[in-house]
């Protein structure tokens, strides 16, 4: 991200450091349950976007299938959006983002779509290292069909119908780590203050920002011994630290005091600032992650923040070695080979 | 054949009379990674040098090493380079095989084979050559490893003398084939020669068979067409390839691999102008090619049968949110896993109508390693005209087998990218709906991220034409009805068929694809044998356009050659035909896991003619049906 001058704002009008309102980053109404997790986390995406300032025609906005995939509607109508098919929006994304490199992707996925049909191009995705901001809305239920239990739900966690789900939840954040993510994050849709400054950070990152965001459903998951429910959720989160983040086009004005809090510097030069809480938490150290993200677990505690960074890992696009311009706007002269070139495999077969 | 008469139990007994000039097939029985096909390219490349139209299919295992491998050669003075079912001359080299080889060969056909495995005991009509290829190794390496791979050269050296295919050309086709690998060039030189030598001071001539000089081939090349094809994909300016590992599919995206490495680097930056993903499976390879045809980029995928049908759900949603896509799929025998080293037709219906929803899909259907080559090039330009997936229908026997063609020309028209939206055109259109029918051929226009036009949200979901969720019926029958509106329109600009209207009112041939090799000779031997003259319409591509009526109505009754069992092309004629039409139609079908030849084709014609075909008997490897 370029830092760019800061535009004169007209009297009376909120807007950003490229001069739009807010209202530039909105999308259509929702269509989703009132007090939808979803909903909530939408408006963070909105507010992330228009405070850091990006243009929204410069953004992919993807999704797979689910209520969650139904928001990219519901934010950045100027964006280019894709609303794909089931657990396989991670390919998509990689398709797009590697025939345009410039543009910023945001992926919304859903418990179901990812950690169900979807986790096998999940998987890939973590291990590939994108560039690209993916977001799991983690109710722990299928809620377009009606309540199904989803892979996140908890053991012994109960449906509408009294089932009991007899299975183990997946930890998408560990399974991340796991495969080599540089940037997993967890937090709650109802702590605006705490999501916000992980999209923020996510968005400054240069590789796959995976964040789960625990986000109850209110139709179907919001009751008594779910764990995926917003009393439960507000109960037994357990921020690992106070994030703040710290974009590079502004000055770091907050204070902190030396010893408690970590500061992460992210590849665009913008900073991630981690207030100690509970203990001595480092986001660089992948063993360290892990272990805490069992730990809480067997307390059937949710850690929220940044759980794991690793900010200056190869992304995809490094990998791939392409060339600056995106590959989709390539003309002819630079992506069909002369006649000699021809001339010299035909050679070959002779 | 008519070299029946020269049933010789023993070497030397009695000499031939007879000769056949360039115009059989020899078999090299061997097991797989025994290192033979270094020992058949040469053979192949040298009677090719020679100026002798030459084809080679390889039918091979799926497996890496220890099972039964055939590789047959095909020299035609006609130029017929399609299969030719029975074996003049065998090379037995696998003691598994080498009797059911033997006993399979025609009368008079010649044998080659090792010595201990004694098959001249087994029959008393053909011609035997027993060759000591350990022995006549031991001098040349004793490292028993390098003596294994290099033992199939000293068959090479043996054929050079029995056929007299010079040893010039095996020595040239070597160097060829093992470029600047100097030790390995000299030591398979030696094997050449040694098998060279023991037939000059063992064996009188016993069967009728020689190559002899022609200038038939000259200017030409020897290509598979997966190479053709990855040529072709590259001269058409793809730029995202994404593929999983599936036979026999595999080499085309590898080829390609190895050409963009080549030439398609930013020559200041060195950096690339592609990108070439190994996807997890095929489900997410074509994702990543929808996702890049999205954002604009000319997009690819390579695969095969079972890889088409994992692909499906993708495929129905290029088709909806109007993505462009090209997806070669490299037909092999199914169903299921099926036969993944041997060939087929078989893919054909189900990638027409491939997913759920009404959905359908061109086809382009190459016939030769020229096609493979120009119709990757057309694939791109019609994806990205008609805004959807493009499927080209290749075969394993056109993909993976060595084919010569005329050397292919430089492209010369530049890429067509289809109804992109601009300035200009948003202007005049006022409003921009990126689902909107404005020019009634039922291709909208589109825009792409980063072209600084409005931006629309794609969707697998029901949509209107300004790309909006809509559930509502009007506005769901309609975009259904522009998709069949635009089905309509791209039957005017696929490929035309290739027509030869010879025998009017009488009996026409339809087929496509490597069936076509089959259909040339067959329609000689209808000639040249039983004096019967056959139309011929080749189709290139599927939707139909209008020249296939036209066809049918001027025939009195029209077969449809394929290499499937259910006669899939037939079932998308019928769909699409009048009844009457339909009425003229017959099928004649090969399924069999090898490439359709003449001879079948020609026998089951006559036999629903209702008369026996009294040309060449043969026996069958295939299988051939009939309605």
């Amino acid at each position: 991200m370029a830092t760019p001058t800061q535009p004169t704002p007209a009297p009376g009008k909120k807007i950003n450091r490229i001069g739009l309102e807010p209202i530039a980053y909105r999308g259509s109404k929702t269509t989703l349950c009132a007090g939808c997790g979803h909903n909530a986390i939408t408006e963070r995406i909105i507010d992330s976007f228009w405070e850091l300032g990006i243009s929204p025609d410069q953004v992919l906005k993807l999704s797979g299938i689910g209520c969650s995939s139904k928001s990219p509607a519901y934010f950045l109508n100027q964006s280019h959006g894709f609303n794909s098919v089931h657990g396989r929006m991670p390919s998509v994304a990689t398709g797009a983002v590697v025939a345009n490199r410039k543009m910023i992707a945001i992926g919304v996925s859903g418990d179901g779509d990812t950690g169900a049909i979807g986790i096998g191009q999940f998987v890939h995705l973590m291990r590939r290292n994108l560039p690209m901001v993916y977001i799991i809305e983690d109710n722990g239920c299928y809620g377009l069909t009606k309540g199904q239990f989803s892979p996140t739900a908890d053991l012994g966690s109960k449906l509408k119908t009294g089932v009991i789900n007899d299975l183990p939840p997946i930890d998408t954040c560990a399974l991340a780590i796991e495969l080599g993510a540089s940037f997993v994050a967890r937090s709650f849709s109802g702590d605006p203050k705490q999501l916000k400054a992980i999209l923020k950070a996510a968005l400054s990152h240069r590789g796959t920002a995976m964040i789960d965001v625990l986000s109850p459903c209110v139709t179907f998951n919001d009751h008594e011994g779910s764990t995926k429910s917003y009393s439960y959720a507000k109960d037994h989160e357990e921020p690992l630290s106070d994030v703040s983040f710290v974009p590079f086009f502004e000055d770091i004005t907050i204070d902190y005091d030396p010893g408690t809090s970590t500061t992460v510097s992210l590849h665009d030069g913008s900073k991630i600032v981690l207030t100690k809480m509970t203990e001595d938490y480092n986001p660089t150290d992948r063993l360290l992650s892990l272990r805490m993200l069992r730990e809480t677990a067997m307390r059937n505690e949710f850690a929220t923040g940044i759980l794991y960074v690793e900010p200056d890992k190869p992304d995809f696009i490094d990998l791939l070695g392409l060339v600056d311009e995106p590959l989709a706007h390539l003309d002819e002269s630079r992506t069909r080979p002369g006649k000699a070139a021809l001339d010299e495999i035909m050679e070959s077969f002779r | 054949m008519s070299a029946t008469d020269a049933a010789v139990q023993e070497v030397g007994l009695r000499p031939t009379t007879q000769r056949i000039v360039n115009d059989f097939a020899i078999q090299v029985a061997t097991v797989n990674g025994s290192g033979s096909q270094t020992a058949n390219l040469v053979l192949l490349r040298s009677i090719f040098q020679m100026g002798v139209p030459v084809s080679g299919k390889n039918m091979f295992p799926s497996n890496i090493a220890g099972l039964p491998t055939w590789y047959t050669i095909r020299a035609s003075a006609k130029g017929y380079i399609g299969r030719k079912k029975e074996v003049d001359f065998l090379v037995a080299m696998n003691p598994e095989t080498a009797r059911e080889d033997v006993l399979t060969l025609p009368p008079g056909a010649a044998v080659v084979y090792d010595e201990p495995l004694k098959l001249n005991e087994l029959r008393k009509d053909l011609v035997f050559y027993p060759v000591p290829f350990d022995k006549l190794m031991q001098p040349i390496t004793s490292d028993a490893k390098l003596r294994r791979l290099v033992r199939n050269m000293v068959y090479d050296g043996v054929l050079s003398r029995l056929l007299s295919v010079d040893m010039g050309q095996m020595e040239k086709a070597l160097k060829k084939q093992l470029g600047k690998k100097l030790k390995a060039i000299e030591m398979n030189m030696s094997a050449l020669k040694a098998g060279y030598d023991y037939a000059e001071a063992n064996f009188t001539k016993q069967d009728p068979f020689v190559v002899e000089p022609m200038n038939k081939t000259q200017g030409m090349i020897l290509i598979e067409g997966n190479a053709a094809a990855a040529i072709g994909c590259m001269m058409a300016g793809v730029t995202v390839v994404a593929w999983y590992p599936i036979t026999p599919s595999s080499s085309l995206p590898e080829a390609l691999i190895d050409y963009l490495k080549k030439y398609r680097r930013d020559p200041e930056s060195g950096k690339t102008t592609y990108a070439v993903v190994q996807a997890e499976d095929e489900l997410a390879a074509l994702g990543m090619v929808i996702g890049a045809g999205w954002a604009g980029a000319r997009a690819m995928t390579s695969t095969a049968g079972p890889g088409v049908s994992l692909m499906a759900e993708f495929a129905g949603l290029g088709y909806y949110a109007e993505v462009p896509a090209v997806i070669f799929d490299i037909q092999r025998a199914g169903p299921s896993t099926g036969l993944p080293t041997r060939t087929g037709q078989q893919d054909i219906l189900s990638t027409a109508v491939l997913s759920h929803g009404d959905t359908n899909h061109p086809l382009l259907l190459p016939s030769s390693v020229t096609e493979c080559y120009t119709m990757a090039m057309e694939a791109f330009d019609l994806a990205e005209q008609l805004q959807q997936p493009i499927f080209v229908m290749s075969d394993l026997d056109l993909g993976m087998n060595t084919w010569m063609a005329h050397p292919f020309e430089y492209p010369t028209t530049p890429f067509k990218r289809g109804k992109r939206l601009d300035a200009e055109t948003l202007k005049k259109l006022g409003q921009f709906g990126r689902y909107r029918d404005v020019d009634g051929d039922g291709i909208p226009y589109r825009s792409v991220p980063g072209d600084g036009m409005p931006s629309y949200f794609a969707r697998g979901s029901g949509h209107n034409e300004q790309a909006l969720y809509s559930e509502r019926a009007d506005d769901y029958t309609k975009n259904l009805d522009r998709l069949s509106r635009k089905f309509q329109t791209a039957k005017k600009m696929m490929p035309k068929p290739d027509v030869d209207m010879a025998a009017e009112g009488g009996i026409g041939l339809i087929a496509y694809g490597t069936t076509h090799w089959a259909i040339v000779e067959s329609r000689d031997q209808l000639k040249a044998e039983r004096g019967l003259q056959t139309s011929y319409l080749r189709l290139k591509a599927y939707p139909f356009g209008e020249e296939i009526n036209d066809f049918i109505d001027r025939h009195d009754r029209v077969y449809v050659v394929e290499q499937n069992r259910d006669a899939q092309m037939l079932s998308l004629l019928r769909i699409d035909l009048t009844p009457a039409r339909v009425l003229k139609l017959r099928s004649i079908r090969h399924y069999a896991g090898l490439p359709i030849d003449g001879r079948s084709v020609t026998t089951e014609l006559l036999s629903q003619e209702g008369e026996p075909d009294l040309g060449p008997k043969v026996s069958s490897f295939g299988t051939v049906g009939a309605d």
